[in-house]
Parts: structure tokens; C-alpha cells; sequence
């Protein structure tokens, strides 16, 4: 781990009236929420929820048309871009290049230049480094799994993930929801945005429901992937 | 996060992808050799009429021919959205502006270099002038058409016709870049007259520009 949320408690997502215009559509309406360290939040919902958007506001990418994001104890989402890990629809990945070669580029953003970094994510998700294949070569579960290796790659306290199993076959996504739950029990707090939930039952501690660009129910699980008890609202 | 490290990592990524694509490189050579032998057909000229348009001429060509490469620059970071896994990073953004500058620079100055002996060929040039003055305003030049390019490419590339934009919005504010290397190349090729003025006021303006383009580019690169 890189480092940890400044205390156990303090959350490690604080959403406070977050509204997000697309024009004069409104994508996020009014969303205050929290999120404690260390848990996988499996956030579900329609299209046209909210739920990318959610996490495209909560890494960054776009800014929110009103209220605030705290991530990691800090409102500036640049200061603690190191300690957070991203992982879009799109697998954010040079199709020229080795799924080596990428992770290396990448891992020199985050001033990591020890081979072994990478080396070691890319057997995390189960891929081969010494594969020479370019990744515009590589079938859509290998991209997707190269693609969870570069988020994961400089050890990130939190990871949001963006359906990291679209067009992925089921043994592969199984074997990814794995990979999460794993990632999850080192102490990382994982956001997964997916449309595919009964993939995570067994590993995700909690499930976020949004519609219409609200959060409008959070279902806690226990391990063996049953209800323990929801909160209506999210407000 | 070295600022130094982030620019040669990129830098050698981009070297490395378009090593293997060959993308920009070859667009670019087949329209300025294109450029070179339609005009050199088409107006036939003497090596002392040669002289007097050859700046103007090789400058254009330079110029367009530098779009395709400037087009290329940000199309490898949108395919796949790889430019938001440079975003989320904590790199700084102008370690990027000056990477991709520089990955440019590099290939219209290798594209410069392959091209220089079919202009000599084609239009008979001999250079009345010191030749090294030519090297410095190819220099100052290219520097000043990719730093303006690649900042104007970046402000394009959410664009819904970028390969249309970028030439509308680069070449009316090059227009005081252009003319400062078309008139120090027409001197230095005639010999009539020193171009120190014209020089002096590329390196103003690359100054100014990659000022502007650093300070503004962190904005550009987030913008929605």
C-alpha cells in the first residue's frame, strides 16, 4: 500500500450536493454521500443513471456544474491523483505498443521505473510479460485484464473502475471480480461501475443503486453474498 | 514526479509508435514531394527565379505538410481514451505539451532534412547567402509552426471536423512566423541583404508562443 486515508474512519469518498449539466440535462442531481476505506462498492443502475458520469466526476475528468468531491481528505483530486487508480470503458491503452511497453509508459507517469512494477501487475491479472503480442492484437479480455493491471499498477488506495467487464466472456470476468475481492482484502477501497452485478455478489460489500442521476439505495452484503441490510436514499 | 522523466518517457513513446506506424512520417514526405514536383513542372523556373519563390514555396509545403503530423499527434491519445489515463496521473500537464512539441519537431525537421536535396535538385538552389543562416531559420521555423500546432491540434481534437480546424485556427496565426522565415530564406538564398531582423523576430515570437502555449495548455487538456 502507498499510504492509507488519514484515519480509519474518515471516509475515503465524500460527495456533497454534487450536480453534474449536460447542457440543461442533468446527469447527477443533488448526490451527498460517503464511502469508508477498504470496501468494494458495486454501484448499479440503468442507463442514462449516472453511474459513469458518477465516476468520471470522482476521478477528475470532469468537473462537477455544482458541489464538491473529497477524495482521500483532500478537495483537489491532483494532489491525491497518486493514490488513485482509473480504469474507463475504454481500456485507455496504446494499441502500438506491448502490454509491457504500456505499463511501462504508464508507470513512469507515477515515477515508477522498476521493471518488476510491472512485472508483477501483469501477472496479477493473470497475462504473460514476456507476451510480445502489440494489444491491438490482444483479444478483449486480455486488453481488459492489461487494462485492471495499468489501474492497479502504482498500488492505489482507491480504484475506480468503469465496467471492467464489458465484452469480457464469464470465466475471464469471474476471474477479474476475483482479482477486485483480492485487491479488496490488501485494504483498498474499489469502486466498480457495472451492469453485470451478479458477477461481484461474492465479493462486493456493498451495492449502490442509482437511477435518474440520484443514489437511491445502498444494500450492504455480507461475504457469502447476501443481503444484510440496505439505506434508502443515499442523501 | 520529474517533469524531465515525464517528457522523455512520452517523447520515446510517441518516437517508438510512430517508428513502427510510420503514420506521420509518410503522409507528410508524399505531400511535400508532391508540393515539389507539381510546382517545379508547373512553373519551370531559373535558378535565379528559383531564388526569389523558393522560401515562399518551401515554407508552404512545410507548413501543410506538418498538419498531417500535427493531426496525428493527439489521434493516438484519443484512440481508446488513452489521453484520460494521462489526466488521472499526477504528470504534469505541460510535460506532455512539451513531449508531444518536441515528438513534432523531430519529425518535420526529419522530413526538412530528407527534403532539402529534391528542393536543391528540382529548383537549381544555390545559396548566395551563408548557409548556416538557413539551419537557423529552419530551426527557429519548425519550432515555431509545431509549438502553435501542437497546442492548436490539442484545442481540436473534440472537435467534430479537427482535420478542418486545426488549419483554420494555425495558419492565420502563423502568418507572422511565416513571413519572417519566407523573407530571411528569400535573403539568405539571394544574398540581398542581412536577416537578422526576420531571425530576431522568429525567436520572439517562439519565446512568446511557447509561453502562451505552456500556460494555457493545462486548460485545454481539461476542457469538456
Amino acid at each position: 500500500m502507498t499510504g492509507t486515508s488519514d484515519s480509519p474512519t474518515q471516509p475515503v469518498i465524500v460527495l456533497q450536493n454534487l450536480v453534474k449539466f449536460f447542457g440543461r440535462f442533468a446527469a447527477l442531481r443533488d448526490i451527498s454521500d460517503s464511502f469508508a476505506p477498504g470496501r468494494l462498492y458495486v454501484v448499479v443502475g440503468d442507463n442514462g443513471a449516472g453511474k459513469s458520469t458518477l465516476l468520471r466526476v470522482i476521478a477528475g475528468l470532469m468537473q462537477p456544474s455544482q458541489g464538491s468531491v473529497t477524495l482521500l481528505g483532500s478537495e483537489s483530486v491532483r494532489e491525491v491523483a497518486s493514490r488513485i487508480g482509473y480504469m474507463g470503458h475504454a481500456p485507455l491503452l496504446y494499441d502500438e505498443l506491448s502490454g509491457l511497453e504500456n505499463l511501462r509508459y504508464f508507470a513512469g507517469l507515477y515515477g515508477l521505473h522498476d521493471d518488476g512494477v510491472c512485472n508483477r501487475a501483469m501477472r496479477q491479472v493473470g497475462l504473460d510479460p514476456d507476451l510480445e503480442r502489440r494489444v491491438g492484437q490482444y483479444s478483449q479480455g486480455m486488453r481488459q485484464r492489461l487494462s485492471v493491471a495499468r489501474a492497479v499498477l502504482h498500488d492505489p488506495e482507491l480504484m475506480l473502475l468503469d465496467e471492467p467487464f464489458s465484452n469480457v466472456d464469464v470465466h475471464s470476468a469471474q476471474d477479474m471480480a476475483a482479482i477486485l475481492g483480492r485487491v479488496r482484502d490488501q485494504g483498498k477501497t474499489i469502486f466498480v461501475v457495472t451492469h453485470q452485478a451478479p458477477l461481484m455478489e461474492a465479493v462486493a460489500d456493498e451495492f449502490v443503486q442509482m437511477s435518474a442521476g440520484k443514489i437511491v439505495s445502498r444494500q450492504l452484503m455480507t461475504r457469502s453474498a447476501q443481503p444484510v441490510g440496505s439505506v434508502t436514499g443515499g442523501q | 514526479m520529474s517533469s524531465f522523466g515525464v517528457v522523455r518517457a512520452t517523447l520515446m513513446k510517441d518516437l517508438r509508435m510512430e517508428w513502427r506506424s510510420k503514420d506521420a512520417i509518410n503522409s507528410m514526405l508524399f505531400f511535400s514531394l508532391l508540393v515539389v514536383v507539381i510546382f517545379s513542372f508547373a512553373f519551370n523556373p531559373t535558378a535565379e527565379e528559383s531564388r526569389l519563390i523558393a522560401g515562399g514555396l518551401i515554407w508552404v509545403a512545410f507548413l501543410f505538410a506538418a498538419v498531417v503530423a500535427l493531426n496525428q499527434t493527439w489521434a493516438r491519445e484519443l484512440r481508446n481514451q488513452v489521453l484520460d489515463a494521462y489526466r488521472v496521473s499526477p504528470a504534469p500537464p505541460h510535460a506532455l505539451f512539451i513531449a508531444k512539441a518536441l515528438g513534432n519537431f523531430l519529425f518535420v525537421m526529419v522530413l526538412e532534412i530528407l527534403m532539402a536535396p529534391l528542393f536543391v535538385v528540382f529548383y537549381q538552389l544555390r545559396s548566395i547567402g551563408p548557409v548556416w543562416q538557413l539551419v537557423v531559420v529552419a530551426l527557429l521555423g519548425t519550432w515555431a509552426l509545431v509549438v502553435n500546432g501542437t497546442f492548436f491540434a490539442a484545442m481540436s481534437i473534440r472537435t467534430r471536423n479537427r482535420e478542418i480546424m486545426l488549419p483554420l485556427i494555425l495558419f492565420p496565426i502563423s502568418i507572422p512566423a511565416l513571413l519572417a522565415m519566407v523573407d530571411a530564406t528569400t535573403m539568405i538564398l539571394t544574398g540581398d541583404g542581412t536577416p537578422d531582423f526576420w531571425l530576431k523576430m522568429l525567436l520572439v515570437y517562439d519565446v512568446i508562443f511557447t509561453s502562451v502555449c505552456l500556460l494555457l495548455f493545462e486548460s485545454v487538456l481539461n476542457a469538456e
